[in-house]
């Protein structure tokens, strides 16, 4: 099937739900149909890719020689299946979270997700870097209003610092590193083994490299990465499938794609001025986890919980070796369904019992057993713990570390799953075995609306489900690494 | 073959039309005359671009008196593309404005608004279809002094200083071009702009002819609003009505732009301009300095108009930046920007205006709110924010393209970087709009008004639907302008 139908059906699908905004029934009804047809739409693509095939299809052309083109490649099918097929559990969650909470402005809040849906389609399937920023920019400007949705203070002020950073990095480094590809190369177009090996010098490839790196501010290098956590003024499901899976998987996504597909891994892997990356990486990854120990807002923990995790990514792929690059693309997956289970009970908690701060969890887990097991799922897939998949991504990560004797890499990644336990455990272990602090001084409550809990517990599920069935991801991956 | 004749049509029509609307002294059919005559000159228009992009230069003899002697009006692809535009603008500018000029000026004037709304097409066209020197000055002068007029007629008495304002620098401006062309005809005894370009060769390095060129080039700058000569302008455009400034705005100044590649590229030559004189470092200096001040400026205003109006001043800036790099890529970003920009910057002003009908003056306390109750014409706003920022799809990302692309082919890596910030200085006066019209509680006044009539949000949409067009489908904008640029930078046409 034509991949352009992946971006054409959620936008198609956000203006039905614009024109059934009167009836919510309806809408919410389109937006779930929305989400199936585009799930299929990219199931379908995906025997062709496993084969080998990469389909094609040119939009429109936009610039001499230059045209808005979509290619599937591995990597962007396992972003693209995940995204749409988290979509749908998200809509669900998302019916219950909104009408739970009375959310004024809902029609708004659906279109602009499947506008986003659509953006992220198109940059997982984008051919090349032009129509990658394209989308890229879109996805940042259609999730502005999703960040501002409850229009107070507090989120205009949010929205500010993440149109801020992202638009400001972006434009600033990223086009520029477009730009300066475009002068070097003549072609932006993602080739297996890169367009700028033998092009660049070695400094040059450094400057280049770090234009790519800061300027994909969706990817939460430090120190650009504070959009993130202002981004967690948004409702629940925003920060539960943009910016734990959408958004910032756009972001190391496109790191990953930079590497491989511009740079080359080869040619990169010979260039001393490129060293500085795993460094970068390794401190986000540190400093990240201790902010999360420190912060009390359950939202702000898990948002640096997710800076820190997308660094991972950056590490992999910046250890520049194919188990690496497979370890990132897996960590992408794995990352994806551990943190929307955490942002679904998080949303869960405040539905339910009204409650933010992790200090206020104490003996949740006894009137939340579903949530706060789908938690606790989670939380453990995010420390890497087997049977679960982020045991699996974590493995190959540390594979690759410990073969190249990177040492750094391999104390970071130890160093930051004591961390990830530091911060998760405690909540699980708060929620189940403490008795409330003040014995349940405020109204009672049971569990989350059904909705909710029917998405968490298919999330939680998932993340089991990967840990035993990962060859379709597996299979993708190995085709990325080889090229 | 009435085709043949279309030089002098672009011209004659509309300034005999203007004499017509005085004459019937009726608002309706004053307006009906000058909309007729507006898509009449855009018919005529793409016809001599797509004439001169086939066959080359058209030339034609006025009175079929033969060239130097005579006067010659010449098309080539580069005055063809600006008549597209200046028409282009004007027709759509004229369908918007009867509601609008309803609402801002007298019904008793109307007639003869429209009359020197005329007498400024006519003169804007004619500055760019004509051959000859001294005709430029008179044209410049009709455009000119209609453009006083109409500014004069903005409802706001500060209108009438604003007015006063550039009538003294324009006339300044135009007093220095007439120089200017006095002393080039001084040395070659032609005013002919082809015969010019052979003869100046000659004696380009005598006193006189650089002392033309200075003329000129400030004399010209002042109608472009040239950083730091761009004083008259914010007034200008803050204070007349909406129409005026849309029109204005999105064609005078490009005009002038024009006249200023014209003089540089045909008259003087490339090589003289550009390599042997300091022309593009001067140039360079005044451009960063617009990009950054004026941007910075914008951010400022309160009253919307002012702030686009400063924008402007800014966006000025790319479009001499592309002179300055004295480069074909240069040439052509500054050429694609001159068509982006005033797309851009005519839609902008025109919804501007459909708020102006609604909450009279546009400033950011005004439209506090104003998103829910005017949800197309702010919708409208945004999207021509995202092409001034220079967001991927829309026009302003193409030039910002084309521009930084110039900058990385001289090498110049500082000048690439100082491109991209100056367009974060877009966001941030953008977004102040953007939050005013959709988080703020409404003004007490924004909370009664609807949605524009169509007769205006139709035109005003039509500019915005070609940002975004010409920002996908690039082939007719910068395939016209790459040829455009080559013809420049090759000498004479």
């Amino acid at each position: 099937m034509n991949p352009a139908w992946a971006i054409a059906v959620p936008l198609a699908g956000s203006a039905l739900i614009a024109a059934t905004g009167k009836v919510p029934n309806l809408r919410e009804a389109v937006t779930l149909v929305t989400a199936l047809v585009l799930v299929s739409v990219v199931a379908s693509i995906v025997p062709d890719v496993l084969a080998g095939a990469r389909p094609q299809a040119v939009l429109t052309e936009v610039l001499p020689e230059l045209a808005l083109r979509l290619e599937v490649e591995p990597l962007g099918m396992m972003f693209a299946l995940v995204a749409s097929s988290l979509w749908i559990v998200n809509s669900i969650y998302s019916i219950g979270y909104m009408r739970g909470n009375r959310e004024a402005h809902q029609t708004r809040f659906y279109v602009c997700f499947a506008i986003a849906l659509g953006s992220t389609m198109g940059v997982a399937f984008a051919g090349n870097l032009l129509t990658l920023f394209v989308f890229y920019e879109m996805l940042t400007l259609s999730t502005y209003p999703l960040v501002t949705h409850k229009e107070t203070r507090e989120a205009i002020q949010g929205g500010r610092t993440y149109l801020g950073v992202l638009i400001g990095t972006s434009i600033a480094f990223l086009l520029l590193g477009i730009l300066w590809t475009w002068q070097v190369a003549g072609t932006l177009e993602f080739t297996p083994g890169g367009i700028l090996a033998g092009k660049t010098g070695n400094a040059a490839t450094g400057l280049l490299l770090a234009l790519y790196m800061f300027g994909i501010g969706k990817a939460a290098l430090m120190p650009f990465h504070r959009w993130l956590p202002a981004a967690m003024v948004a409702p629940t499901p925003v920060s539960a499938l943009l910016h734990a899976v959408a958004v910032v998987k756009a972001g190391v996504f496109s790191v990953v794609k930079v590497i491989v597909y511009v740079f080359g891994v080869e040619s990169l892997s010979g260039m001393k001025s490129v060293d500085w990356l795993p460094f970068v990486a390794g401190f986000t990854i540190i400093v990240a986890s201790i902010v999360a120990l420190r912060s009390d807002n359950l939202k702000r923990r898990l948002a640096y919980s997710t800076v820190s995790q997308l660094s991972y990514v950056v590490l992999a792929a910046a250890l520049l070796t194919p188990i690496s690059v497979i370890g990132a693309a897996l960590h992408i997956v794995a990352h994806a369904l551990g943190k929307i289970t955490l942002f679904f009970a998080a949303g869960a908690i405040y539905t339910a019992a009204h409650k933010t701060e992790v200090s206020e969890l104490a003996g949740i887990g006894r009137r939340m057993p579903w949530t706060m097991g789908a938690f606790a799922v989670g939380a453990l897939s995010m420390i890497g713990l087997p049977p679960f998949a982020g045991f699996l991504s974590k493995w190959y990560i540390l594979q690759a570390a410990v073969g190249g004797g990177q040492t750094v890499a391999v104390a970071v990644i130890v160093a930051s799953t004591l961390l990830n336990a530091g911060y998760f455990l405690p909540i699980v272990y708060d929620a189940f075995f403490r008795a409330p602090a003040h014995g349940g001084h405020n109204s009672e409550h049971g569990e989350a609306p059904l909705p909710i809990l029917i998405a968490q517990t298919l999330t939680a599920g998932g993340t089991v489900a990967l840990f035993f069935f990962p060859d379709l991801f597996l299979a993708l991956a190995r085709q990325l690494a080889g090229g | 073959m009435i085709a043949i004749h279309f030089p002098a049509l672009q011209v004659v029509v509309p300034l005999l039309a203007a004499p017509l609307c005085v004459i019937v002294r009726n608002a309706r059919a004053a307006w009906l005359i000058a909309l007729a005559v507006s898509w009449a000159m855009l018919y005529v228009a793409t016809g001599l671009l797509a004439e001169a992009l086939s066959a080359g230069v058209i030339s034609y003899r006025l009175g079929s008196w033969a060239p130097p002697w005579g006067i010659e009006y010449r098309v080539d692809p580069v005055n063809g593309l600006l008549l597209v535009l200046v028409s282009f603008v004007g027709a759509v500018v004229m369908t918007f404005s009867r509601a609008s000029v309803d609402h801002e000026v007298p019904r008793s004037q109307h007639h003869l608004f429209y009359a020197a709304y005329l007498l400024c097409l006519s003169g804007l066209l004619g500055i760019a279809v004509t051959g000859d020197a001294f005709n430029i000055f008179v044209f410049l002068e009709i455009s000119s002094l209609a453009t006083y007029i109409l500014i004069a007629m903005g409802r706001d008495r500060r209108a009438l200083t604003a007015s006063y304002q550039y009538l003294i620098m324009g006339t300044i401006g135009a007093t220095f071009i007439v120089i200017g062309i006095g002393l080039l005809y001084l040395m070659t005894g032609t005013l002919n702009l082809a015969d010019l370009a052979q003869r100046v060769p000659q004696v380009e390095h005598t006193r006189p002819v650089l002392a033309a060129l200075a003329f000129l080039t400030v004399g010209i700058s002042l109608k472009l609003a040239l950083f730091p000569l761009h004083l008259w302008l914010p007034n200008a455009y803050a204070y007349a009505p909406s129409m005026v400034t849309a029109f204005v705005a999105a064609t005078a100044t490009k005009v002038a732009v024009y006249l200023l590649l014209r003089f540089f590229f045909t008259v003087f030559g490339a090589s003289f301009v550009l390599e042997q004189v300091q022309v593009p470092a001067i140039l360079l200096v005044l451009s960063l300095a617009a990009m950054f001040v004026a941007s910075t400026v914008a951010i400022y205003q309160d009253d919307l108009k002012r702030m686009l109006a400063y924008s402007s001043v800014a966006q000025i800036g790319y479009i001499t930046l592309g002179v300055s790099t004295a480069s074909a890529t240069g040439l052509t970003a500054t050429l694609v920007h001159l068509l982006n920009h005033g797309v851009t910057k005519g839609a902008l002003f025109l919804l501007l205006g459909c708020m102006a009908l609604r909450v009279d003056r546009v400033t950011i306390a005004s439209i506090r709110g104003i998103g829910r109750t005017m949800p197309l014409t702010t919708f409208g706003v945004v999207l021509g924010g995202f092409s001034l920022i220079g967001v991927p799809t829309t026009v302003g990302f193409v030039s910002k393209w084309y521009l930084v692309l110039a900058a990385l082919e001289r090498g110049w890596w500082w000048l690439a970087v100082l491109i991209l910030l100056s367009s974060l200085l877009a966001v941030v006066y953008m977004w102040r709009v953007v939050e005013a019209a959709y988080f703020k509680e409404p003004a007490p006044r924004a909370r009664k008004v609807t949605e524009a009539p169509l007769s205006m949000l139709l035109p005003a949409w039509a500019l915005v639907a070609a940002c975004i067009y010409f920002g996908l489908d690039t082939r007719l904008t910068v395939g016209v302008a790459t040829q455009a640029a080559q013809l420049l930078m090759g000498g004479t046409p």
